[in-house]
């Protein structure tokens, strides 16, 4: 069987991405951002997962304002790195884990997620700098990669409870698979951040570390924080920390954490970095029709 | 949950944010050409377009008068008053060969060598910006 067996979270900085490829991370500017992520690649490489479910949000990249999803999952054998306007990364293909990903789909929408299914799309800094960070520069990403885009651009954006309650539909749908798979789920993007305004460039470290607080242990509050604390207080892109909670929510009841990271700055951001592992990965069961029928399970399983 | 139940008072709030125009409904639909011109710049070949002729190329999008001029002028305080988003910009500064850092700085009325020392202290303080009617 499929299991969640730890949660990642991390800021997916464009300027990591840039510093990576250019091989500057050992500048004084970078070297301290960077240095927080040397016990992660120390220990994926120990734990070698199968499969990453990655949420991140697509930048403008792969959905224009033609098409905006609220919760897209990539479908597809390959995910190409996204040209964002001065070419693409020089970095591997994505691999994604098909299979997985149409079951996790319609599993969540048997659960009345009513997740959209994307079988093309290139991917953009949001989910390969978080690779980067992870596992630094391999000729080949070392697992498969479910992208799970998040609508965190144009308002409004789902509920943090929202995003905690798909977690858990997403564990659910995890546990349903039968095959046995390592599978870890990434949360990205954050922390306070605001690329815009004459309030550019804010930072709330007090803020940062209490959300950071607040992934570890059995407390579910984070769900209940509004879209406007996150605006008035983390900037108008820290709104992006709602996905972090996608993966709090499928770490079940309660986390323990094994390595925090958080500096200031990279670019105009502050990078915030925690690694989870459930402590109790009981997620509520399902409540609808369709994640009860056995008939309809059946035909997915 | 956790959201206020009227999308009225929801919406309203954003307005008492100081110097931050969110991405709402409203703006989506006053950007939508300005946003779908910049997406265009994802592809190399268009970007040699662009950079070969800039009002040419504008020629061919549905924009106002005013988001062209300031599309020409790089004024991305003004974009963002007529609906431009900042990822859809990004590739317009992208394109010039500027990075996130150096195009957000333009919109904090700072140099960006005060910009990025301001950063490399810790960045601005949430302190007084958090709500124009609470001066917090």
């Amino acid at each position: 069987m499929a299991r969640i067996t730890a949660g990642v979270a991390s800021s997916h900085i464009p300027a990591l991405g840039v510093a990576s490829d250019l091989d500057k991370t050992a500048e004084a500017y970078w070297q301290p951002a960077f240095a927080g992520y040397e016990w992660t690649k120390a220990w994926e490489a120990e734990v070698k997962p199968d499969v990453v479910i990655l949420v991140y949000n697509d930048h403008a990249s792969a959905f224009d304002m033609k098409i905006i999803p609220t919760f897209a999952i990539g479908c597809a054998e390959e995910f190409q790195p996204a040209d964002e306007g001065w070419g693409p990364r020089n970095v591997p293909v994505v691999k994604g884990h098909p299979d997985l990903a149409w079951h996790i789909a319609q599993s969540c929408i048997l659960d009345e997620f009513d997740m959209t299914i994307i079988n093309e799309m290139d991917v953009d800094h949001g989910l390969t700098v978080p690779l980067s960070m992870m596992f630094g520069k391999p000729a080949e990403w070392p697992c498969r990669v479910i992208p799970l885009a998040v609508n965190v651009v144009t308002y409004p954006p789902p509920s943090g409870n929202r995003c905690w309650a798909l977690g858990e539909a997403i564990a659910r749908a995890v546990a349903s698979y039968d095959e046995d798979l390592n599978v870890q789920v990434w949360g990205t993007g954050g922390m306070s951040h605001q690329l815009q305004g004459t309030r550019a460039g804010l930072i709330n470290k007090e803020w940062d570390n209490r959300f950071l607080d607040g992934m570890v242990g059995s407390s579910d509050a984070l769900r209940r924080i509004p879209h406007i604390e996150y605006l008035r207080e983390t900037g108008s892109e820290g709104i992006e920390m709602v996905m972090w909670l996608i993966m709090r929510g499928a770490m079940g009841r309660e986390t323990r954490m094994l390595h925090r990271h958080y500096h200031v700055p990279a670019s105009n951001t502050a990078v915030g970095h925690i690694v989870l592992e459930p402590v109790d990965g009981e997620v509520p069961p399902t409540e609808t029709i369709e994640g009860n029928s056995q008939a309809a399970q059946d035909l997915i399983a | 949950m956790t959201q206020d139940r009227d999308i009225h008072a929801y919406l309203a709030e954003f307005d008492d944010i100081p110097g931050t125009r969110v991405f709402t409904a409203r703006r989506a639909r006053q950007g939508y050409q300005l946003n779908q011109f910049a997406m265009s710049l994802m592809k190399a070949e268009n970007r040699e377009h662009w950079k070969a002729d800039e009002r040419a190329y504008l020629a061919d999008w549905k924009l106002t008068d005013e988001q062209k001029q300031a599309v020409l002028d790089r004024d991305y305080t003004k974009l963002l008053d007529l609906g431009g988003n900042i990822y859809f910009l990004s590739k317009i500064f992208s394109t010039d060969g500027q990075s996130f850092l150096q195009a957000v700085s333009t919109m904090s009325g700072m140099s960006l060598e005060d910009y990025t020392a301001m950063m490399i202290a810790g960045g601005r303080s949430p302190e007084g910006v958090r709500s124009i009617k609470g001066k917090n």
